[in-house]
């Protein structure tokens, strides 16, 4: 598709997607969204850019082949899993850590939980965009 | 023969390494010999030594060894006789490229038995049953080249793998029986098991297991097809311990299942069967090699037919012989290794004269035949003479088992003869390219054959530490087993005179009866290992049969099979489940409006003439369903749902070019078939959906998670809580999913790609049909 507008908007269009995307990656745990969901958010930004710009282009602006990221994201998942292993506990066991929390707040939490979540993340975009590039591949 | 142009080109290079790695290898049975032999005076003194670790808790299995005297004698076997076969094989094998991949084999053959032997746990006991099933398949078709050596291979496999199922089913009953899987609970229990009402399977199965890999009748014929593996192999699996992995099976459970006239008769009747057809054939070989597969069928058989009683003097007739055939047996396979590395053939009629050559081979195989033979005073005399007092000692059928084993030990006084005498004294024939060869590849032979002699001339070394331990643990009550040279001119001293010269009768006329077998066996209308290539072969037309009916190729129809199925199948679970009773709901308009876009989009999809117009009803009943989720509190599906329509409608809507669906004319038939295929399924669902809803709804886990999700695991969006926390191995295990499928079709992508680049100069994409 060669339309000027369409591809000076989806520069910005597809960051801002992108943008959304970690967002609902990161609410995702208290409210709507997830890595599921943020995963297929962020492929569809890339859909979109490469709808606009050609699949070459698109890859080029991804830099990291996606079967690398999805391939890294089933490792994060898995990794994130094995975690609680190393301290006894069941695989996937969710681990907790609140950053500079005291009596009074609860801190900045990290958490396998979201390692895992972020993994996820990774494998559904990664999974989803090997899937389109391959189909308009030619 | 096999290997004879292996060494020749390559016995130079590499054989430093090769002895090194030899060495290596020779460690582990060397190990394990030696702490089993520490082992002796506990085991001895009556101990059942007991190591376990805890395996799967929740089904009561346990990774559980177990050293008592049966087992001992068993591992020892295994270890002491793997030691040798390791050395000679080292030799035998030489230069050999793949040297390396044999010992893996072996090693993991030796670890299969020594597990199966040792094991104190039923399951414990299978797992390492199958584990040589395994690893005697790699082994007999390690010459992965030559047909003969692959099907012998997988004959094997499948045989005692379908014993195999029948063992695990067979013992799964045992340890119901038992209300336990632990060996010592079982063997506790006999009487129970021979009590419960599914003894006769029980029995039926767990002897279907043992006699395939003991090469009983009727499934005799793998084991001389086996032959096709080197001949360390032979010596190893064939001799001492493989095919005595069902024997040992059959002694493990003799407290537990014998006693009964089915356990006697069927024993009895199958080893006899087997000791004397097998002894007619080993007559008739001409193969050195193969003759004497069948005097270990004829052991097998003898054992066999032996277990199968309650009397202690036939249990320690089996055991001794167990013992003596283990030591001429593996001297007597590797002196027809050494043969043929030497001479180039196993073939009986063109060798002669060869003691000249090989003069310590011939020693080691005069001393293994005559305790073969069962001449005083080898330890295979003794063997015999408790064969027969054994025999005797049978209450129900002494007549048929003394004239089986009198019958086969006369075959097998003749095979012995013909596979030393005309080998080494007979008329010169093809001559020996070299001498004995170095001393690993004779001394194993020799050692063996002279222990049958040591043990023979001392009987306390085996009586009370090995042979009566094993006894003991067979009939479960303390033994007393004294093994004699002399006995005094008695019943079975008669009968060995007898079986002599009935031997002897047989060797003289061997040609005259090889001649007979030779005309007749053409004529016998069966043969099992033809048999048996039908079966393979009708199964195989049967599975193309199939395939062929069931994967056509043709998308249309895979769909149609699997539609029309799922129809049938809730039509039937309504018709059990009853109607549902039809209430209409109170809706909103919004909801009214989400239900009308749904059908809307549907119908537009169904009456499109377009493909992009079919898309986009696709699209539009999506939102709808997307609008219903959300409209019923379910924020997080409604959003997956929307991208992953959206997404969907662009991936199809790019690749609808390529696609076959709109690019000819449906026929109008075709159209209606699918029309009503399509309502049925969706009246089927929708029935079926209207029922489960009517099902009273349990609350209780919806209850947890809403109770559980914010303290322990601090998220208060339950739908991402359940993925990544609760149910998170679930997820995980659905993006790989997610991951494999993406890779699977971008394999297909791209092979499609390749081949319609390659196939034809015109193909514009088009080239996927049905």
């Amino acid at each position: 598709m060669n339309s000027p507008i369409l591809q000076g908007a989806t520069r910005i269009l597809a960051a801002l997607i992108l943008l959304f995307s970690v967002y609902m990656l990161l609410r995702g745990h208290n409210e709507p969204g997830g890595g599921f969901i943020a995963g297929l958010i962020a492929s569809a930004a890339l859909i979109l850019f490469a709808l606009a710009w050609g699949v070459a282009e698109a890859r080029a602006s991804l830099r990291v082949a996606p079967a690398k990221l999805a391939a890294a994201g089933g490792l994060l998942a898995g990794g994130s899993g094995a975690v609680a292993l190393l301290s006894g506990l069941a695989p996937f066991t969710g681990l907790w850590l609140f950053i500079g929390g005291g009596d009074d707040g609860k801190g900045l939490p990290v958490s396998t939980v979201l390692a895992f979540d972020i993994g996820v993340y990774l494998a559904v975009f990664g999974s989803v965009l090997m899937l389109f590039f391959a189909l308009e591949d030619d | 023969m096999e290997t004879n142009s292996h060494t020749a080109v390559s016995r130079r290079q590499g054989s430093g390494r090769d002895a090194a790695l030899t060495l290596l290898v020779l460690a582990a049975p060397l190990g394990a010999t030696l702490w089993l032999l520490a082992l002796l005076p506990d085991v001895r003194a009556g101990a059942a030594l007991q190591f376990a670790i805890s395996w799967v808790p929740s089904l009561g299995v346990t990774l559980a060894f177990m050293v008592d005297g049966l087992s001992l004698l068993f591992a020892l076997l295994v270890s002491g006789i793997g030691f040798f076969v390791v050395i000679y094989a080292g030799l035998y094998l030489r230069g050999h490229p793949l040297l390396s991949r044999f010992y893996l084999y072996l090693l993991l053959f030796m670890i299969g038995m020594l597990g199966l032997v040792l094991a104190a746990d039923l399951i414990t006991l299978f797992v390492f049953w199958e584990l040589t099933t395994v690893a005697s398949y790699l082994l007999i078709g390690f010459n992965h080249a030559t047909a003969a050596a692959r099907r012998a291979a997988l004959q094997a496999l499948l045989l005692t793998g379908l014993g195999g199922l029948c063992l695990l089913a067979g013992l799964i009953l045992l340890g119901n029986a038992a209300g336990s899987y632990q060996l010592a609970e079982v063997l506790q229990a006999g009487a129970r098991v021979r009590a419960d009402s599914l003894y006769v399977p029980t029995l039926l199965l767990i002897l279907a297991g043992a006699l395939t890999k003991s090469a009983q009748i009727p499934f005799h014929f793998w084991l001389p097809n086996a032959m096709a593996a080197p001949t360390p192999v032979s010596a190893y699996l064939h001799s001492a311990t493989m095919v005595k992995a069902g024997i040992y099976l059959i002694a493990r459970l003799h407290p537990v299942l014998s006693g009964t006239g089915l356990w006697e008769w069927a024993l009895t009747l199958t080893g006899a069967a087997t000791a004397v057809v097998a002894a007619v054939l080993a007559l008739r070989q001409t193969d050195l090699k193969l003759a004497l597969a069948y005097t270990t069928v004829v052991a097998l058989g003898t054992l066999t037919m032996f277990l199968g009683s309650d009397d202690t003097v036939a249990i320690a007739a089996a055991i001794t012989f167990v013992l003596v055939h283990a030591f001429y047996k593996a001297a007597l396979f590797m002196v027809v290794g050494i043969i043929d590395h030497a001479t180039g053939t196993r073939e009986l009629t063109q060798l002669g004269g060869l003691w000249r050559k090989l003069p310590v081979t011939f020693v080691a195989a005069l001393a293994a035949a005559l305790s073969m033979a069962g001449f005083p005073p080898f330890l295979g005399f003794i063997g015999k003479e408790l064969k027969y007092e054994g025999a005797l000692a049978i209450a129900t059928e002494p007549l048929l088992v003394a004239g089986a084993a009198v019958f086969a030990n006369a075959l097998m006084v003749a095979v012995a003869a013909t596979v030393v005498l005309k080998p080494f004294l007979g008329r010169p024939g093809r001559q020996a390219t070299h001498r004995d060869g170095p001393a690993g590849l004779w001394l194993g032979p020799l050692l063996l054959a002279c222990l049958g002699l040591a043990f023979g001339l001392d009987t306390s070394l085996v009586a009370d530490s090995l042979v009566q331990p094993a006894v003991t643990a067979i009939l479960g009550r303390p033994e007393t087993v004294k093994l004699k040279l002399w006995h005094g001119i008695n019943l079975p001293l008669l009968l060995s005179v007898a079986t002599l010269t009935l031997g002897v009768a047989a060797f003289a006329a061997q040609h005259r009866l090889r001649a007979l077998m030779d005309s007749v066996a053409p004529r016998l209308p069966l043969s099992a290992d033809r048999i048996w290539d039908s079966l393979i072969e009708s199964l195989k037309s049967l599975a193309a049969a199939q395939t062929r009916l069931l994967q056509h190729g043709v998308l249309h129809k895979y769909l149609q099979t699997v539609f029309v199925t799922l129809a049938l199948l809730l039509a039937l679970a309504l018709l059990h489940g009853g109607a549902p009773s039809l209430e209409w709901p109170e809706l909103t308009i919004k909801e009214w409006a989400a239900m009308a876009l749904t059908l809307a989009g549907a119908l537009m999809a169904a009456a499109a003439r377009q493909p992009l117009t079919a898309i986009c009803g696709l699209g539009a009943l999506g939102v709808g369903i997307a609008l219903i989720y959300l409209f019923f509190g379910a924020p997080d599906v409604a959003i997956t749902q929307l991208l992953v329509e959206t997404l969907f409608l662009v991936m199809i809507a790019m690749t609808l070019h390529r696609l076959p669906l709109f690019s000819r004319p449906h026929h109008a038939s075709l159209r209606r078939g699918d029309a009503l295929l399509a309502i049925a399924v969706g009246c089927a669902v929708t029935a079926a959906l209207l029922l489960a809803l009517q099902q009273p709804f349990d609350p209780a886990t919806r209850d947890y998670f809403e109770r559980a999700a914010v303290p322990e695991a601090h998220g208060r969006n339950i739908v991402n809580v359940i993925l990544v926390d609760f149910r998170a191995l679930d997820t995980f295990g659905e993006i790989l999913v997610v991951f494999a499928a993406a890779a699977a079709a971008v394999t297909l992508l791209r092979g499609h790609r390749i081949r319609s680049r390659n196939g034809n100069g015109n193909g514009n994409g088009n080239g996927n049909g049905e």
